[in-house]
């Protein structure tokens, strides 16, 4: 079994806080991706599982070994790196076999297991090449070959899509998806990029200022997004988000944005009887937010045409909105529209905290921590 | 226009004197002393650069220069190469304070040191020796091989010793089988540094030696203290300048990284 | 540097770094800091008893020799510093407008970086002595009838200019090397953001270049004049002892009187010049925060 599991990770450098108390967990032959902007921390995360960095504080279980303290090359992982940092003085068939030879692999089988993991990422003809005359492309590919053929317990990947171009990226998530599952190895990604996230992992742990923010599948964590900060961070463009005040009439709770009376959606009904005459921050995706019908009025200020779609931006209150409609639509700007916030794309959030309101259906998924660790 | 007249101004000052030494050096002695001095000698002739390596102690000089080279880089390389990767890899405590020590040692003068050293080896039973020069060389080397170690080693991205570690090598394993491999090339210029600065060294080495001189040694001690005569003189410094000569092009690509690692 | 399979406790800092440099720092304070020591002792101590004495310095002092090489090593780097920078500079400048062949004009101007302050007084001697080079060069321009004997004790002009040109011809090399490395660590974006607000080159030299050159140029300074108040080989080659040089000194006391004492007195009064210009040095080119 090769789960990860990490307790409590706290890592410091001089006065600066970089994982601040981290707990998770890859179940065995899950992708589970760490995403968030630069110097969240998720970096130092992955190299504190691989060995790479010491923690401060926590621990570290590989195939349920503890392996805080252990050296990088006995924890039977594989890492690929973010320059793919190809060994440049030896050829790809070399720089494949590395690993196989500091295991004491005899030659034969290193040979039969190089070629086997070329085929499988179509690297067969380059292994008499020498890196430095490989494009961008093909670099990973071998990185990620030279990971694969140990057979590790555990991949670790460190934003391995960052140094390719636009086209090559998308080709390439599509074929980590397919490795993965041939391969099925528990795997650790680390990227800024969203859609990377979205597209490859089984769980998404988002990370910001050193902590996980939320951990789960990239579906819960774009539709109930935990915080502001998820919300604005997923999805492109980011969630829009108006201030509103909590009102009751009789049993129902409604919200009041501006001027106008929008409903409230029932999971949120728990959580507000607490909040009357409260403000509210009221998050909607810009796919969500109906244009010509509705109690809001906006002025279009920009209409930009993304193919499929527009993407307007929309003045209301005071506050510019992003809001997508089909590319047929007869919006221009300077229009002034009606809007409308359908119920079922509303997102709670306190004004204050930039939390989610909890929802009285799912507790776990909003919260940052998956439950006390056995 | 303006620039190629001022290269090439610029350029034929600093060949002009060592396209001459090299004339001299293959003119007869007759042709040297005579009134006005043929620029081109007639005929080209080894009889001055003979007539200097037939001198005695001059052959004997020509090796102790070798051999203390030799020595100093083993030294100053052994010395210095750790703590060159230290600088490059580790961040600790106290690493500003090592290179500020080691830029100040680089102000110390030769000629300050060389006394006092050659004091001190009289006591130790150094005086006199190769050994003990080459101590002196390294110290003087020291300071730059460090620094010219450490960019070195900086140029090779920690990431490809990290992934060695990954692949399971430990720290030294992939030092040996990584790092080492790919810093060769620039160690080689550094070991190449010192030799200049060793062959080049005169003051200690004239303060230090006496039976077992240096060829600067040699010669400072045969101009001063014996008066040499002018050919010898030329044929001595125009083996003075040649292997250094031959070597700066040799290292030309690294000029830079070796003598501009001063640079902050 | 093997870990084994453990790696160091948390919160300690590694020690293998210390380890590393610790062979260096332990040799040189051996065979640097601790002979800068001695040396001055030296020159404070009486050599039999051990108490302390001013009379190696009196000595030295009162020298005939003494006044003479101090002027003379001032007024040796005085010259032949600022020569080198504003050739060194030239030179520089030159290779950054990367005009066709300037790898072997660097090359070039980089051969005296092989040549040793003994090598090049052999060299121009070969040039400035009575029927040397320099002499036939000027007969045959038909600018002297009779060789001019620029090495003598009638011409003490001369012999000093002599001497600054062969050390200014070896060592604008170091300073040369120092500014292009400086130089290309200026990014271009800064001299062509000024152009495009109307500065011509000239401008643009002073204003943007030349402030950001400042640390290579603090650097190459404290180096050359450092090295030049050692200048020991050239001077002797050239002048015999007609031009003392506090170095030459140093030399003179310790091989012809025997004198350790004295030697070392002139050996600490050389440390302590070339510390006193280091200081000055580091204080009037003070660099702007921003530009380092």
């Amino acid at each position: 079994m090769a789960e990860i599991r990490l307790e409590r990770l706290h890592k410091r450098f001089g006065r600066v806080v970089a994982v601040r108390e981290v707990s998770l967990e890859v179940r065995d032959g899950e992708f589970v991706v760490l995403l968030g902007p630069s110097g969240c921390g998720k970096t130092t995360v992955l190299r504190m599982v691989a060995g790479l960095e010491v923690p401060d504080g926590g621990r570290v279980w590989i195939g349920g070994r503890d392996v805080t303290r252990l050296a990088p090359g006995r924890r039977d992982v594989g890492m690929v790196f973010q320059s793919y940092a190809l060994f440049p003085h030896m050829r790809v068939f070399d720089n494949v076999a590395f690993g196989l030879r500091m295991r004491g692999v005899p030659r034969a089988e290193q040979v039969r297991r190089v070629r086997e993991v070329s085929e499988l990422l179509q690297i067969e003809d380059l292994l008499d090449r020498y890196p430095a005359q490989l494009s961008g492309g093909q670099r990973q590919r071998v990185a990620v070959a030279r990971a694969l053929v140990i057979r590790p317990q555990v991949l670790l990947m460190d934003e391995p899509l960052s140094n390719l171009d636009a086209l090559l990226r998308m080709q390439f998530r599509a074929e980590l998806k397919r490795l993965h599952r041939e391969v099925g190895s528990t795997t650790l990604y680390v990227t800024h990029d969203q859609v990377e996230a979205m597209s490859l992992g089984d769980r998404v742990a988002v990370m910001r200022e050193g902590e996980v923010v939320q951990f789960d599948t990239p579906a819960n964590i774009y539709e109930h997004p935990a915080t502001r900060f998820v919300g604005a961070f997923l999805g492109n463009p980011p969630m829009n988000f108006l201030p509103a005040v909590v009102r009751w009439e009789g049993h129902e709770p409604w919200l009041q944005v501006g001027e106008a009376r929008f409903a409230a959606p029932r999971e949120y009904c728990q959580a507000l009887r607490e909040r009357r005459d409260e403000e509210v921050l009221v998050g909607i995706r810009p796919e969500h937010v109906v244009l010509g019908t509705g109690p809001l009025e906006g002025e279009v200020l920009v209409e930009e045409v993304l193919g499929p779609q527009k993407l307007l931006t929309v003045r209301t209150l005071g506050h510019l909105l992003k809001v997508t409609v089909s590319s047929q639509a007869s919006v221009r700007p300077g229009d002034r529209v009606p809007l409308d916030l359908p119920e079922a794309g509303i997102r709670l959030m306190d004004p204050r905290t930039e939390q989610a309101l909890d929802r009285s259906r799912n507790r776990a998924a909003v919260s940052g921590n998956p439950g006390p660790l056995v | 226009m303006a620039t190629y007249a001022a290269a090439l101004t610029l350029s034929a000052w600093v060949l002009a004197p060592i396209a001459l030494i090299g004339l001299a050096a293959v003119t007869s002695r007759e042709q040297l002393y005579r009134w006005p001095r043929p620029f081109w000698p007639q005929p080209v002739t080894v009889e001055t650069l003979a007539f200097f390596l037939r001198q005695e102690g001059v052959v004997r000089a020509l090796g102790n220069s070798l051999a203390v080279a030799a020595l100093t880089i083993l030294l100053a390389t052994a010395l210095s190469a750790p703590a060159g990767y230290a600088l490059a890899r580790y961040r600790f405590r106290g690493r500003e304070t090592v290179q500020l020590g080691l830029l100040t040692t680089k102000m110390f003068p030769a000629t300050a040191l060389a006394v006092p050293l050659a004091v001190a080896f009289l006591r130790w039973g150094l005086y006199d020796t190769l050994v003990g020069v080459a101590l002196v060389h390294t110290a003087l080397s020291v300071p730059f091989v460090v620094l010219i170690v450490a960019s070195v080693f900086r140029g090779v991205s920690v990431e490809l010793e990290e992934a060695a570690m990954s692949l399971g090598c430990s720290r030294l394993q992939a030092f040996w089988k990584v790092t080492l491999p790919m810093a060769l090339p620039g160690l080689a210029a550094a070991a190449i540094f010192t030799f200049i600065l060793s062959w080049n060294e005169v003051f200690a080495a004239t303060l230090l030696t006496v039976n077992h001189r240096t060829l600067p040694a040699f010669l400072v001690h045969s101009v001063v203290a014996e008066g040499a005569p002018l050919h010898f003189r030329y044929a001595g410094g125009f083996f003075l300048v040649l292997p250094a000569l031959v070597i700066i092009f040799l290292i030309r690509r690294y000029l830079l990284t070796l003598w501009g690692v001063t640079v902050r | 540097m093997s870990d084994g399979g453990h790696q160091q406790t948390k919160r300690s800092q590694p020690v293998t770094p210390y380890l590393l440099v610790l062979p260096s720092a332990a040799y040189l304070a051996v065979f640097v800091l601790y002979p800068m020591l001695h040396a001055v002792l030296l020159s404070i101590t009486e050599p039999r008893t051990g108490t302390l004495t001013l009379e190696h310095l009196r000595r030295m002092v009162t020298d005939l020799h003494f006044w003479p090489a101090l002027r003379y090593t001032v007024l040796i780097t005085a010259l032949a510093v600022p020569a080198q920078v504003a050739l060194a500079l030239a030179m520089a400048l030159l290779v950054q407008t990367r005009f066709p062949g300037h790898p072997y004009f660097l090359y070039v101007c980089a051969i005296p970086l092989a040549v040793s302050d003994l090598a090049a007084g052999l060299i121009w001697l070969s040039l400035f002595t009575e029927r040397g080079y320099l002499n036939a060069i000027l007969l045959r321009v038909g600018l002297l009838s009779s060789p001019f004997n620029f090495l003598s004790y009638e011409s003490p002009g001369w012999l000093v200019g002599a001497i600054v040109a062969t050390e200014v011809w070896r060592a604008t090399a170091i300073v040369m090397v120092v500014l292009v490395a400086g130089l290309q660590l200026i990014p271009r974006d800064y001299a062509e953001t000024a152009a495009v607000f109307g500065a011509s080159p000239w401008r643009v030299l002073w204003h943007v270049t030349l402030p950001l050159l400042r640390p290579s140029l603090q650097t190459a300074l404290i180096i050359r004049t450092v090295l030049a108040f050692q200048l020991f080989a050239t001077v002797v080659t050239l002048s015999g002892r007609l031009v003392p040089v506090l170095a030459g000194e140093t030399y003179f006391w310790y091989s012809l009187y025997r004198n350790p004492h004295v030697a070392s007195a002139y050996a600490t009064l050389v440390l302590l010049l070339s510390a006193a210009v280091t200081w000055v040095y580091l204080h009037t080119l003070r660099t702007p925060e921003e530009a380092a």
